[in-house]
């Protein structure tokens, strides 16, 4: 109960930050924050030991997954699921004497992905080789990129609702300090009864981004938030199909908490996030427990932990790196990777041979922001329906679909959309795609609608109809079940008679 | 005289049907049988061999030899990945260990249709100067057997005469060295990482070519030190090493630091004129330990130049002293690196040691690799520590840079080539050698070569002549970053100049049927 409370002390004093204006609308800088929450110090409850509030802050390091056809440095295919090791190469099983060579692809990707992360691409970046000896790491270290990466200095705008309700979003930034080019490793299996390791290294080698966040969020809520905008962008791109549940995306958390005006607390790095409800779980969790901790006169350790989604708690994990030393090292089989601007691309050099950050820059699709940004203008909808319309993988798709198949306005189009399609398909688990009611169809029950020949409740029927994909038109539906409205004056003039007829002795 | 032919030579008889591939492929089979003391082969890939010959032979018979390397009988290093034949690195790590893929220098060697005798022996995983330290025991040096030796030599007792009195070939490509000289192959590849290839050339009296780094490919090539190690060409004369040399360079796809673009294969000139050639005297290269012998040999060389005509002047690398120790900085971190895949897990020796993985991967490793490399995995990852990383590493690459400067500078003073001693002497006896342990060793017989890989020029030891113990000496040319061109024709006509004399071999004299020629000895000392 006692961590609850404190849960709350924090959570409450974020919210009132995030209403006031100005302090939430925009990046800040973490000083000013803890500055913030202590000047708010005396207008929250403090915690049990009546000390000031406690400020979490919470940094992510997140591994996303290249979408490529081959690996980073071999020519392997890239594939989710495939047979155990089918999918390895001389290079990814470490052979003697092979050597990596980059795969253009994975460059160009996070090139993408650092330029829609307002980054600033290192037109030299370096490899270097982490060591550490793991079964699943057949050269005994990993290829990343430590001392120059490819991306720096960048940002990310995310927005969150702060309340319940979804009224009201505010926009925040986090700073990313860097994105690497980096290996991703094989599997290690353990079967504990015979005990021994399986290895399949068809992940070996597979092209990763390692984008980290610096600590300028504070709870769960803006992590996930965060999270959920970083994967959509990368959706965007193609850079990587950031399907969590694949491992395309995954996220570790450092998290800590001090008192306002106080340095940085010790921080723990939550690990095993599957999804970007978890994250916000698995934050929040550690927060309240590192106060708990902290508030009960314990310490917090430098550790690793991993979240348990079915305790919903996080556990210290027996960390298979501990505290070792990386002896990091200069790649010395890859050359340093030179990109090309418009300005400094040599005139006569092969267009096969370099990648040009203007070319790319240049062909950058919609980000979401942007997309969002659109719908609003172009439709005339709420923002935060923007926000709805964009989580839906293909919604945003089937609501312009829908718009311009039917007279009816976007704005009356969006409520049945997000009411009555996709409240349909959450209920069923279903993704857009699965829809069993098409654009097509749906605009068809629109007009129908729109036309005046259905009532909106008719409309609602023939939807429930629909749904069964039975492959019935709305009009046959409506002409089946007798749904439309009567326009004909004569018409009613003779219904309402015969009632009227029917019921003259009252 | 065919096993003693050049290359050329022999290229030129397969051409006119004088001998046919299958005859010299037999021939050097059975000569290696008949040297097998000089333990020069790990492996003798006589079925494949055969098998190659007779496709070459095929080809010939047809019209279409595939080049000037169809049918030439060739070894290779036992650090290059040949498929289907084992590939040790005279380690107990990878005994057994057969490669599912060719080192891309073994298939273009194979693509023009040489036949592929065996791997030949080293250092294990290349660390040594001596080719003493494999598991396969030490490689005898041909002319411990050598008329020459044998005559200058004062034997202790004339049973165990040869027992005690062998020496060494230098390391660590000393089988390969050991192949071409005692004529069981034409040419040979080795490895050169601090001089691994010029070393044991100089030892065994052929030429050993350290080319450019980047210009040949090194895929395939089981890593010592990744930005040093080029592989190396062993052959009996300079114009067949430009030979195999074209025929090797070039960009490979699947080695990123080759260089993009094309290598146009050359012949070398017959040089008249030295007059325009300005050949340099490194000062720094008249080391500690020089011996008086090869100091003479190279001021005669220096003079040989001047009296022909050329400019010789002395230069300074002064940052050469500090070079030994920077390369064994960077080669010991690369080493703990690299060697970091031996875990058992994939490939190689694997302990039966259960207890868990971690132990299994220490006893895999204490049982797979000997001393000397445990030793430089060891002081390798001290280097790398982060504490230390700055202090050593990071240093050393500094160093590193300043001894490439200065050699970049003294190429843009006007000097084409640097004319500098191989090796601070002749071979030693080998039990002599093994008073001192590997780390010394290597660190007094890399002297002389190592700045060439630290600096990434192509390098070649020439024969030269005999010492007073009536053993190989060699000096060594190092030229300009991918100028191999004006390196080569240098080295030939120095080659020209010193008349190095034949090995003088009763082996060999049993094996080649044509009439034994007795060459004129020792004509430069």
């Amino acid at each position: 109960v006692a961590a609850r409370g404190c849960g709350g002390v924090w959570r409450r004093a974020r919210q009132r930050g995030a209403g006031q204006p100005g302090s939430g609308l925009g990046p800040f800088p973490r000083g000013q924050r803890a500055v913030a929450c202590n000047a708010r110090g005396g207008a929250v409850p403090a915690g049990k030991s009546g000390l000031a509030p406690w400020v979490p802050v919470v940094g992510l390091e997140i591994h996303a997954q290249i979408s490529s056809n081959s690996k980073l440095f071999s020519g392997s295919q890239v594939q989710f699921a495939a047979p155990p090791n089918s999918l390895v190469s001389f290079f990814d099983a470490s052979l003697p004497g092979t050597l990596p060579v980059l795969n253009r692809r994975c460059v160009e990707a996070a090139v993408m992905t650092g330029l829609a992360l307002n980054c600033s691409i290192n037109k030299k970046s370096l490899f270097d080789r982490k060591h550490y000896f793991y079964a699943d790491l057949p050269a005994g270290y990993q290829i990343t990129q430590q001392r120059v990466p490819i991306a720096v200095n960048g940002s990310l705008s995310y927005s969150l609702c702060i309340d319940n309700k979804m009224r009201q979003m505010v926009t925040k930034t986090v700073r990313i300090k860097q994105i690497q080019l980096e290996q991703d490793s094989g599997k290690s299996l353990h079967d504990d009864t015979r005990s021994q390791t399986l290895v399949d290294l068809n992940r070996a080698g597979v092209g990763l981004m390692e984008v980290v966040m610096e600590p300028d969020m504070c709870c769960g809520e803006e992590a996930a938030a965060a999270v959920r905008e970083l994967q959509l962008i990368l959706q965007t791109l193609g850079s990587s199909q950031a399907v969590m549940a694949e491992g395309q995306l995954r996220v570790d958390a450092n998290v800590s908490v001090h008192h306002p005006g106080e340095p940085y607390g010790v921080r723990t790095e939550v690990k095993n996030i599957n999804s970007i409800r978890f994250l916000a779980k698995a934050i929040d969790y550690e927060i309240q427990r590192q106060i708990e901790e902290l508030e009960n006169g314990g310490t917090i350790l430098n550790e690793t932990r991993a979240f348990d989604s079915k305790l919903g708690c996080t556990v210290p994990m027996r960390d298979k790196e501990g505290k070792q030393d990386y002896r990091f090292m200069p790649e010395p089989n890859l050359p340093p990777l030179i990109l090309y601007d418009a300005k400094s691309l040599p005139a006569n050099m092969n267009h096969q041979q370099v990648i040009n950050i203007d070319w790319i820059h240049e062909r950058l699709p919609d980000l979401p922001s942007v997309k969002r940004k659109k719908l609003v203008e172009q439709y005339g909808i709420l923002p935060e329906h923007s926000f709805t319309l964009l989580n839906e993988d293909g919604l945003a798709e089937f609501f312009e679909s829908v718009v311009k198949q039917t007279q009816m306005k976007p704005k009356k189009v969006i409520g049945w959309i997000l009411k009555d399609l996709l409240s349909y398909l959450k209920q069923h688990s279903l993704t857009v795609k699965e829809s069993p009611v098409s654009s097509f169809l749906l605009a068809d029950l629109l007009n129908l609608l729109e036309k005046k020949e259905i009532s909106s409740t008719a409309a609602k029927q023939v939807l429930a109809e629909l749904w069964k994909g039975e492959g019935k038109t709305p009009l046959e539906i409506v002409k089946e079940q007798k749904l439309e409205l009567l326009q004909d004056q004569k018409e009613l003039e003779q219904i309402c008679q015969v009632v009227i007829d029917g019921h003259k002795n009252e | 005289a065919m096993l003693r032919a050049s290359l050329r030579q022999v290229s030129a008889a397969l051409k006119e049907g004088r001998v046919t591939p299958t005859e010299l492929c037999q021939r050097c089979l059975a000569l290696i049988k008949s040297t097998k003391f000089l333990n020069a082969y790990i492996t003798v890939a006589e079925e494949t061999a055969l098998k190659q010959a007779e496709e070459s032979e095929e080809r010939y018979k047809r019209g279409q030899p595939l080049g000037i390397l169809d049918g030439i009988p060739i070894a290779v290093k036992d650090n290059f990945n040949t498929a289907g034949i084992e590939t040790t690195c005279a380690s107990n790590m990878l005994k057994g260990y057969i490669s599912p893929y060719n080192a891309t220098v073994v298939q273009k060697l194979l693509d023009q249709g040489a036949v592929l005798l065996g791997k030949t022996n080293l250092d294990e995983f290349a660390m040594g100067s001596g080719s003493t330290d494999g598991v396969f025991g030490p490689v005898r040096n041909p002319w411990s057997y050598s008329k020459q030796y044998k005559e200058k030599s004062v034997p202790k007792s004339h049973s165990e005469d040869e027992e005690s009195n062998w020496v060494i070939t230098g390391g660590s490509s000393g089988g390969s060295a050991a192949a071409v000289s005692s004529f069981t192959c034409f040419a040979a590849l080795g490895s050169d990482t601090g001089g691994s290839t010029r070393n044991p050339a100089a030892h065994c009296g052929v030429v050993g070519l350290k080319p450019t780094y980047g210009l040949i490919s090194r895929h395939g090539l089981i890593p010592l030190v990744n930005s040093m190690d080029v592989p190396g060409i062993l052959t009996r004369c300079v114009d067949d090493a430009a030979v195999l040399l074209g025929s090797l360079a070039g960009h490979d796809p699947k080695d990123s630091t080759t260089i993009q673009d094309d290598f146009k294969p050359f012949e070398l000139p017959n040089l008249t004129d030295v007059s325009k050639l300005s050949i340099g005297i490194p000062k720094e290269y008249h080391a500690p330990g020089l011996s008086s012998e090869i100091l003479a040999l190279w001021s005669k060389a220096a003079d040989l130049f001047k009296n022909a005509g050329a400019k010789v002047v002395e230069v300074s690398l002064p940052h050469t002293p500090y070079s030994i120790v920077c390369y064994h900085v960077l080669c010991t971190a690369e080493v703990a690196s690299n060697m970091a895949r031996f875990d058992g897990l994939e490939y190689g020796h694997r302990s039966d040691m259960k207890d868990s993985t971690e132990s299994m991967y220490a006893a895999t490793r204490r049982e797979g690799f000997n001393d000397v490399v445990r030793g430089r995995i060891l002081s390798g990852n001290y280097f790398l520590l982060r504490q230390n990383y700055e202090k050593y590493f990071v240093k050393a690459q500094k160093v590193r840079r300043l001894i490439a400067n200065d050699f970049v500078k003294v190429f843009r003073s006007g000097v084409d080539i640097l004319l500098t001693p191989t090796t601070l002497s002749d071979a030693a006896p080998y039990t002599e050698f093994i008073q001192e342990d590997n780390r010394t060793r290597s660190a007094q017989d890399d002297i002389l070569t190592q700045a060439a890989n630290m600096a990434g020029l192509p390098a070649i030891n020439v024969p030269t002549a005999l010492s007073e113990r009536g053993l190989p000496v060699g000096l060594q040319f190092i030229g300009r970053s991918f100028q191999e061109k004006q390196l080569l024709t240098v080295a030939k006509w120095f080659e020209k100049q010193v008349q190095f004399p034949v090995i003088q071999l009763e082996e060999v004299k049993r094996h080649d049927s044509d009439v034994y020629q007795h060459q004129k000895s020792a004509s430069f000392s």
